[in-house]
């Protein structure tokens, strides 16, 4: 059971961390909501809660609670840029089908 | 797939719930848009990687048109055609724009504001401006890969009514809900103010393209307030490249040129000032559609020689806007630079020198009203995140206040009181039994209401009749966020109402604030003298009605020669109403107020006896014979 975050991933979040001057990782979760059922949370992380699951990828500290897991084990979280756009993606073995814009998903 | 942001925690928002925000800086020479990600301001840049947008815009024969770097390619080509700097045009007569002889366009007056003859038609500056924004708001749109749900743009701090409503109409045609309009330096303070976090007065000084703003700003807890504002809204970087054409035409000894040449040499002059931030000497060439050849070079010290005047320009409304804030240089803790004109060496060693101090340019000057107001946008969508839960102020730039009698101004919100303000005073009737009242608002610093600007007139009726100062009416001055005045009465006894609201600012040019303000220092003396004048005139004027009254009421309490005596000290003090000697008003009314004494007595007497009479209902009668 692990989550990873994508070297470039990885590095945009430590910039992000630095520039806001605070905060210890990253936290992942899923909550039950949006057109396909299920939906994507990326926060930062101030106060860590001792009930998530803790992992470490390139120096960054992923924290997960521990309901959201099952749906994000083996997710790989990447940093793209599509055309102008550009953020976080996750690549999540779990997801069987998805909204057209990515934003819900199901598994 | 959709990309993500991080947000804060606990601020996660729902699927299809993002709302995409920007910030938009409409600048004269340049233009950038911004946003909020993860919880960081960025410029969005294009897909060569680039964040300014040149203000130009280029009009093709078939109606298209080319913003940008593109149109900015073809400005010596195309010159009639190719607008660059419309933002000094912004809701602005032909009489108002400085420079116009070197302009190449052909400018067509109409009401209100200047037009452009192009090759497309006729286009209003309002039109230019939203081919700007549209490029700017595709941009975005790709970038966020979304609709936007609203913008902040900024505006330079002087910028008056009629400017902000053009950029506010150019935003509406371009497809942009306008979140809100941002003076551009409280922008830069926001961008620097929250990202460094430390309190104290901050002086922002702002020299853009075309538009030049210093503004007073204090930090105090989170709190921004606007101590005093100032500037010129016809300095600029652009005046800057003037100069270098002009000392080009004189060095090389040209004729006038064609509009094409004068175009490209203006060009020539603006990347010679780029290249002399950076560099002791700057090459000048350019080849002329007359075959003369211009090659020159421009050194440091020619260059700061050519525009001392511009640069001590500057300074002056610096000194006002501390003598508003009632501050001195030393008591400034940073200077804050904006705009890419601050980064002349010149400029940056004129403030260091008066503020005796290193001004702060760790933030891009080009970028830094952006990024402010991009997180300005982030916060008015609802956005928030975590404790900026901060708050703006801004200033009124004229006092507002309303005619009282004799045509004096009386100021109700003094000039710089932060905004949103409310302030009510009492007023009262002045004659006998007056049922209405009208009341006059106006804006400015002067005494007389003539020498102020007009904003509103409303009256307020059904005021029961009173005696004269017995009605008690409050009027209340409110003017909301967006700077919109609302000013009602009412009477405090009946509760009737009226109320107005108006624009404060609507329609006053820069130079007219600013002629306001610097006539009403000029005239302060004047102003006190006409003030205490029309005070004598109009105190003499409610005696003469007090004793006109009285006399036609009880003319019984007196003899004939007695009568006559009064009627012939009421009609001197009228005489010396004519004149503007106060001591002779004010003697004259000494006079009528001793011959009137016994008078007065009689009369008191009699009022007296009536209400003792009044007491025995049988006497009533018998006690009003009395």
């Amino acid at each position: 059971m692990a989550v990873t975050l994508s070297e470039k991933a990885a590095k945009h979040v430590a910039n992000y961390l630095a520039k806001r001057g605070k905060g210890v990782g990253l936290k992942l979760g899923v909550r039950t909501s949006g057109c396909s059922g299920m939906a994507y949370k990326l926060e930062f992380v101030d106060q860590i809660d001792t009930d998530d699951v803790a992992f470490e990828s390139h120096g960054i500290k992923v924290f997960i609670d521990a309901k959201s897991l099952p749906y994000l084990d083996g997710t790989e979280l990447d940093y793209a840029r599509e055309g102008l756009n550009e953020g976080f993606k996750f690549n999540n073995p779990n997801v069987k089908d998805q909204c057209g814009c990515g934003e819900s998903f199901n598994v | 797939m959709a990309l993500f942001q991080i947000a804060e925690p606990g601020e996660s928002a729902a699927p299809h719930e993002h709302k995409l925000a920007v910030g938009i800086d409409l600048g004269t020479t340049n233009s950038l848009v911004a946003t909020v990600r993860s919880g960081i301001s960025v410029v969005l840049n294009d897909a060569q990687g680039r964040p300014l947008v040149p203000s130009i815009v280029r009009y093709l024969p078939d109606g298209a048109s080319e913003v940008g770097y593109e149109a900015q390619t073809r400005q010596a080509s195309d010159p009639k055609n190719t607008i660059v700097s419309v933002k000094r045009f912004m809701g602005r007569g032909l009489k108002d724009i400085a420079h116009v002889e070197s302009m190449p366009y052909d400018f067509v007056e109409a009401p209100g504001m200047v037009r452009l003859k192009t090759c497309a038609g006729v286009k209003s500056p309002v039109e230019v401006s939203a081919d700007i924004l549209k490029t700017l708001k595709m941009r975005a749109e790709h970038a966020l890969a979304g609709d936007l749900v609203g913008a902040v743009i900024t505006v330079p701090a002087y910028f008056d009514d009629a400017q902000r409503q053009a950029t506010k109409d150019a935003a509406r045609l371009a497809g942009i809900n306008v979140l809100r309009l941002l003076n551009e330096p409280t922008a830069a303070a926001i961008a620097y103010g929250l990202d460094n976090g430390a309190e104290g007065v901050y002086a922002v000084f702002d020299l853009g393209g075309g538009t030049f703003d210093i503004s007073i700003l204090k930090l105090t807890k989170g709190v921004f307030e606007v101590m005093a504002t100032g500037g010129d809204s016809a300095l600029g970087g652009d005046d800057f490249d003037h100069r270098i054409y002009c000392w080009a035409i004189e060095q090389a000894g040209l004729q006038p040129l064609s509009p094409g040449d004068a175009r490209l040499l203006m060009t020539r002059a603006r990347e010679a000032k780029e290249f002399l931030t950076l560099n002791p000497e700057a090459p000048l060439t350019a080849r002329l559609s007359t075959g003369e050849m211009v090659d020159l070079k421009l050194d440091v010290a020619t260059f700061a020689e050519i525009t001392r005047t511009l640069v001590s320009k500057t300074l002056q409304p610096v000194k006002k806007a501390l003598r508003d804030a009632g501050l001195r240089p030393e008591d400034i803790k940073g200077v804050v630079m904006v705009g890419g004109a601050t980064r002349m060496p010149q400029i940056q060693k004129a403030v260091g020198d008066f503020f005796r101090q290193e001004p702060l340019t760790n933030l891009d000057p080009d970028k830094v009203v952006a990024l402010g107001a991009a997180t300005q946008a982030n916060l008015l969508v609802g956005n928030k995140t975590g404790q900026d839960d901060w708050l703006l102020l801004d200033v009124i730039p004229l006092s507002l206040g309303l005619e009282t009698m004799g045509g004096l101004t009386e100021k109700i919100i003094p000039r710089n009181a932060t905004i949103p303000t409310a302030r009510a005073q009492e007023f009262t009737t002045f004659k006998d039994g007056q049922t209405a009242m009208a009341i006059h608002v106006v804006q400015g610093e002067r005494e007389l209401v003539s020498d102020c600007r007009s904003l509103a007139r409303f009256e307020l009726r059904g005021i029961p009749p009173m005696v004269a100062g017995a009605a008690r009416i409050r009027v209340t001055f409110q003017v909301d966020a967006d700077g919109l005045l609302a000013v009602s009465a009412r009477e405090q006894t009946t509760g009737v109402e009226a109320a107005v609201t108006v624009k404060p600012s609507y329609g006053l040019s820069d130079d007219e604030i600013a002629d306001m303000l610097k006539d009403s220092m000029a005239h302060a003396k004047d102003d006190a003298f006409q003030r205490a004048l029309t005070e004598a005139k109009v105190e003499a004027r409610r005696m003469i009605e007090a004793t006109e009254a009285a006399l036609k009421e009880d003319p019984h309490l007196l003899s004939q020669a007695e009568t006559a005596k009064i009627n012939a000290t009421i009609a001197k003090l009228r005489a010396s109403m004519e004149g503007d000697n106060r001591r002779q008003i004010n003697l004259a009314m000494d006079d009528l107020g001793f011959e009137t004494q016994e008078f007065a007595h009689r009369r008191m007497d009699q009022s007296i006896k009536r209400a003792l009479a009044g007491r025995k209902v049988d006497d009533i009668k018998m006690g009003e014979d009395a």
